[in-house]
């Protein structure tokens, strides 16, 4: 980027028109009606707006810097919404003129590192050159690192990903994502991470009745919606299944709401003796939610000897 | 003699963010953008050494870019260059194709007359540098 082919020195910058102008309104809008709950992640987001916005204003006027860092890490139990707050941040960073393309690339451990000598470099480099003018999501970022094994190739990984994260900040965001203990672990036994990223954001667990709404949201989504006592039951059952093992917040809602459907096809097509209107075919009662094994106690009475129909 | 082959071959060398722009074009208009690179650098020599394979998921030239820089790193003394193919039906050929990268020193090509039956003579070009044997022809 050369700055000084520019036309005739900026001495005022509107801010408002600039906001205005490169749509991040609509981009903190959308991530406002999309997304329930996680008010810290928003607050962070508009603030990291701001100072993208002020640091591009800076730059017209010559007061410039280099390209800021913007490398995050994304931090937050399973199901917080991490993925879906990443694809807005491309878009927000696309929109300032940070990313040239402003796509998402997501990969994990297995699409990095190899499984030979010498196969990791390569597989890294493509991963890279794909997600070059874009954003690179790394999703449980602490799998590269396995300490227990000396020759794992994923220090290779990330000996690449480092030198790149640095050398070509123009090209490329990387964002990593992963459990919030140990995402601790693995910034602490790479301290070159740490460094290179300047935004942590930690996504908070939701809260029930948040989660209660998320249900309502993903249903109306599909046209489906729950009546008043299915209502209560998916309240019951968010409590209920949150103090059970692998909860995973709005991950465990939706596939809920899946099995429900599930449940509430399977008893349509059973009951039905003459032809049903929208409202039926798009409500779901409370015996397509209690139906759940989760209030009988969860996974483990499921796996005993005497197994009943499938939950 | 400064090989004159493909686009751009009378401009002054690329700049990376020349080729960057460059590359973008082929990418927007969805070409198969790849790196090659040789050491034989007779105009009849149309298969040239592939650097990686074509880059068909890139979406943004830096990547481009990145490659080039990488090829030169292991081969700055030769001559790299960049296509770009289009698959689409009909063309299934080659849109693009410019030099990056030239050695420094181009000693040029030498006339070759070959006295053929009947005082024919045919001639023929050679490449000063590919007298030496691969990988001895540039410093």
């Amino acid at each position: 980027m050369s700055k000084d082919t520019g036309p005739a020195p900026v001495t005022h910058v509107d801010l408002t028109a600039s906001f205005e102008e490169s749509g991040v309104r609509d981009v903190l809008r959308e991530l406002d009606e999309a997304l329930i709950g996680l008010a810290p992640v928003k607050s962070r987001i508009r603030e990291t707006a701001a100072l993208l916005l002020v640091d591009k204003a800076r730059q017209q006027m010559g007061l410039a810097t280099g390209t800021p860092t913007l490398h995050m890490s994304f931090t937050g139990n399973p199901g917080t919404g991490k993925t879906t707050v990443a694809l807005k941040m491309a878009d927000l960073l696309h929109r300032l003129g940070y990313v040239r393309k402003g796509h998402l690339v997501t990969v994990t451990r297995d699409d990095l590192v190899g499984q030979y000598i010498g196969h990791t470099a390569p597989k890294t480099k493509e991963v890279l050159k794909k997600a070059m003018g874009g954003v690179l999501f790394l999703d449980e970022a602490y799998y590269l690192y396995r300490p227990e094994n000396e020759r794992d190739y994923g220090q290779e990984a990330i000996e690449i990903l480092l030198q790149v994260m640095e050398n070509n900040r123009d090209d490329l965001v990387v964002i990593l994502a992963g459990y919030p203990d140990r995402m601790d672990r693995f910034f602490a036994s790479n301290p070159g991470f740490r460094s290179r990223i300047a935004h942590h954001i930690e996504f908070p667990d939701y809260s029930d009745a948040e989660l209660l709404q998320i249900s309502e949201t993903m249903l109306a989504q599909q046209s489906y919606a729950l009546d008043p006592q299915a209502r209560a039951a998916m309240a019951e059952y968010i409590t209920t299944r949150r103090a059970q093992p692998h909860f995973a917040n709005a991950r465990s809602v939706r596939n809920a709401l899946d099995r429900a459907r599930l449940r509430q096809a399977n008893r349509l097509f059973n009951e039905a003796k003459g032809p049903i209107d929208a409202a039926t075919l798009s409500t779901i009662t409370e015996a397509d939610i209690r139906a759940s094994r989760v209030f009988r106690g969860g996974l483990d009475v499921e796996r005993g000897p005497q197994r009943t129909a499938a939950a | 003699m400064k090989l004159r082959q493909g686009q751009f071959s009378f401009l002054p060398d690329l700049t990376d963010d020349d080729i960057r722009v460059q590359a973008q074009y082929a990418i927007d208009n969805g070409w198969a953008v790849s790196v090659e690179y040789t050491d034989d650098p007779h105009p009849r020599n149309t298969y040239w050494e592939m650097w990686g394979h074509p880059m068909f998921d890139n979406r943004d030239a830096a990547a481009v870019v990145f490659e080039v820089n990488e090829c030169r790193k292991e081969h700055g003394g030769k001559y790299i260059r960049v296509i770009a193919f289009d698959a689409s039906p009909g063309w299934e050929s080659m849109r693009m194709g410019f030099i990056v990268n030239r050695p420094a020193q181009e000693p040029g090509f030498r006339l070759v007359r070959q006295e053929g039956a009947g005082r024919v003579v045919r001639y023929t070009i050679e490449s000063y540098a590919a007298r030496e044997p691969e990988g001895a022809r540039y410093a």
